[in-house]
């Protein structure tokens, strides 16, 4: 139970974020949900889209640094307390976080991307507590 | 079982001092005589300078002569330091010429047997022998690289496969059906050569691989020992610039702690490269290379621009050849930052290890008073990850890498590949904002 996340390297300079989001609209790569980490050198671009595999070749066929994670996509409430309600779930179950963002869709409902160490323990600790996390065709 | 021959040429490798430089003496004095009287270029450097050959007895003498650079190369080409007819010479070679100064050197028949004898007495100090199968994986060509191995090959009777570089799949299943026991080739071509046995999921241990030849590049020790590893041999040092006539010039034997030039050939000197004061031996400074025999190009006292050290400290191996130390730069190209001698060759030996690319551009400038030095270099699609927090360490790490080998911490920047500038000639390695000369 996960998806598909491409991550871009992206240099920390003027146009170069625009650049980047121009190619991919240009390849009519459909985004469900972006993050970007930065340094003050360079940033890392993540994105969940429609067709990974296709939008991967095309990044790197556009002379894109990229590579493919798995991330978990968990379901999560419109309720105050349900992101520190996983966290803790993940902590008990000792999995480390490396980074988290959110997305919101219409037809989806609301996600947290999780990255972490250890995917499937973390599934499985979510599993266990109730909380339903998304495969890839989920999102769209 | 043959017993192993030590030495190629014996009595010239463990000549007594004083019999390599009454060997020395006599061969210069000829040798001035002849370029004198051949060489205008030559003549009219030398009447400038006053002196006449009648002033050169010994290797004493050497210092009076004037230095030949390359400047005086790209003037003079392509005859004017040629020392024979041109119906003496039988093979030329040349340099890559991209730093826009291509040189073209002439052979004779006599220059090519003592460049052979050159590269068999580095082979033999690798320990070959007539029953070795020695694969020759430099570039056969204008470079000099794979012609002059395989001559020195021949002349030890090895059975010589002259692959030229290349084609790697061909050249490791060469490598497994002939049995080669000896490969020669450029360091960064071994290493990648164990990569893809690594790949072919091929153990150095299938392999008959003894010893590799390798040069023309500058590579350090943690590359030697990795190369070592993976094809399963020891790793020779092999020195030579087309100037002189190629590899062989100087070649490492089983110490591995310098490489012994042939002398016999090639009189070497360490100068200050600022005011060309010959310097005495240990000094680190420039190196310089008297042509004392070769007959189509000549050369004396052609400046290298390689920064090293000389020794005549005594060889476990019993060679009594002079010693250098692997250049660690160029005189042209070193910076001084924050009091240290930096050479960009160092950097990218650094970054090469650590698996960069070879496209990177050091920017030194003045912030403060202080020198502050910036490495950019092209992230590769193996080293990308997906959190920051892995690629600020490989930054870290790769700072640390360089503080290690040239004493200076820098700021290490990751940049998206192919935007270091790329120029048909030599790329532009260095910045240097400092305005110290005003």
């Amino acid at each position: 139970m996960s998806v598909k996340q491409i991550s871009v390297f992206i240099e920390n300079k003027t146009g170069k974020l625009a650049e980047a989001t121009r190619f991919i609209a240009d390849h009519n790569i459909n985004l469900r949900a972006l993050s970007i980490a930065d340094t003050q050198d360079f940033g890392i671009l993540r994105i969940i889209c429609d067709d990974p595999k296709m939008a991967d070749a095309a990044l790197k066929d556009g002379g894109y640094i990229t590579t493919v994670t798995d991330v978990l996509a968990a379901a999560i409430s419109d309720t105050p307390g349900s992101l520190a309600a996983i966290l803790e779930v993940l902590s008990e179950a000792k999995v480390t976080v490396e980074y988290t963002y959110a997305f919101n869709s219409s037809k989806a409902g609301a996600y947290m991307i999780f990255r972490v160490d250890d995917n499937q323990l973390a599934a499985a600790a979510l599993a266990g507590a109730g909380i339903k996390t998304a495969n890839q065709e989920d999102l769209f | 079982m043959t017993p192993m021959a030590k030495y190629y040429q014996p009595e010239i490798e463990t000549a007594s001092l004083e019999e390599m430089k009454a060997l020395q003496s006599e061969k210069l004095v000829k040798q001035v005589k002849r370029v004198y009287e051949n060489v205008e270029y030559y003549r009219n450097l030398m009447d400038e300078k006053g002196v006449t050959p009648d002033d050169i007895k010994s290797i004493d003498d050497l210092y009076k002569l004037p230095f030949l650079t390359k400047a005086d190369l790209r003037d003079a080409y392509p005859y004017g330091l040629l020392g024979t007819d041109l119906k003496n010479c039988v093979r030329i070679h040349s340099t890559s010429g991209t730093t826009g100064r291509r040189v073209v050197a002439f052979y004779t028949k006599n220059d090519i047997e003592l460049w052979d004898d050159c590269c068999a007495r580095a082979l033999t100090a690798a320990g070959a022998t007539n029953e070795d199968v020695c694969q020759v994986a430099y570039g056969y060509g204008l470079f000099t690289g794979g012609f002059g191995l395989n001559g020195g090959s021949q002349k030890v009777g090895c059975l010589t496969l002259p692959m030229s570089s290349g084609n790697t799949e061909r050249q490791v299943q060469f490598m497994q059906d002939l049995h080669s026991t000896i490969i020669c080739c450029t360091p960064s071509y071994a290493a990648y050569m164990g990569e893809t046995i690594k790949e072919m999921g091929i153990s150095p241990d299938e392999l008959d691989l003894k010893a590799g030849i390798f040069g023309a590049e500058p590579w350090t020790e943690e590359m030697r020992r990795d190369i070592e590893k993976s094809l399963g041999l020891k790793a020779y040092d092999i020195y030579g610039l087309t100037e002189s006539t190629g590899p062989g010039v100087a070649f490492e034997c089983e110490e591995q702690t310098g490489m012994h030039i042939n002398e016999d050939h090639f009189l070497a000197e360490i100068i200050d490269p600022e005011t060309g004061e010959v310097l005495p031996e240990g000094s680190k400074g420039e190196l310089v290379f008297t042509s004392l025999d070769k007959e189509g190009f000549p050369l004396l006292r052609y400046r290298t621009r390689d920064i090293c050290v000389l020794s005549r400290k005594k060889c476990s191996c019993g060679r009594t050849l002079i010693k250098m130390a692997k250049p660690m730069g160029r005189s042209d190209d070193m910076m001084i930052i924050r009091g240290v001698n930096v050479f960009p060759s160092q950097i990218e030996a650094v970054l090469l290890k650590e698996g960069y690319s070879p496209n990177y551009l050091i920017e030194v400038d003045r912030v403060n008073n202080s020198d502050t030095l910036d490495v950019s270099v092209e992230l590769t699609p193996e080293q990308f990850s997906d959190t920051v927090k892995d690629l600020s360490m490989k930054e870290k790490s790769l700072a640390n890498a360089i503080k290690i080998m040239v004493g200076i911490v820098p700021k290490v920047h990751l940049v998206a590949p192919k935007t270091i500038t790329r120029s048909e000639g030599k790329a532009v390695r260095v910045i240097d904002k400092r305005k110290l000369h005003d």
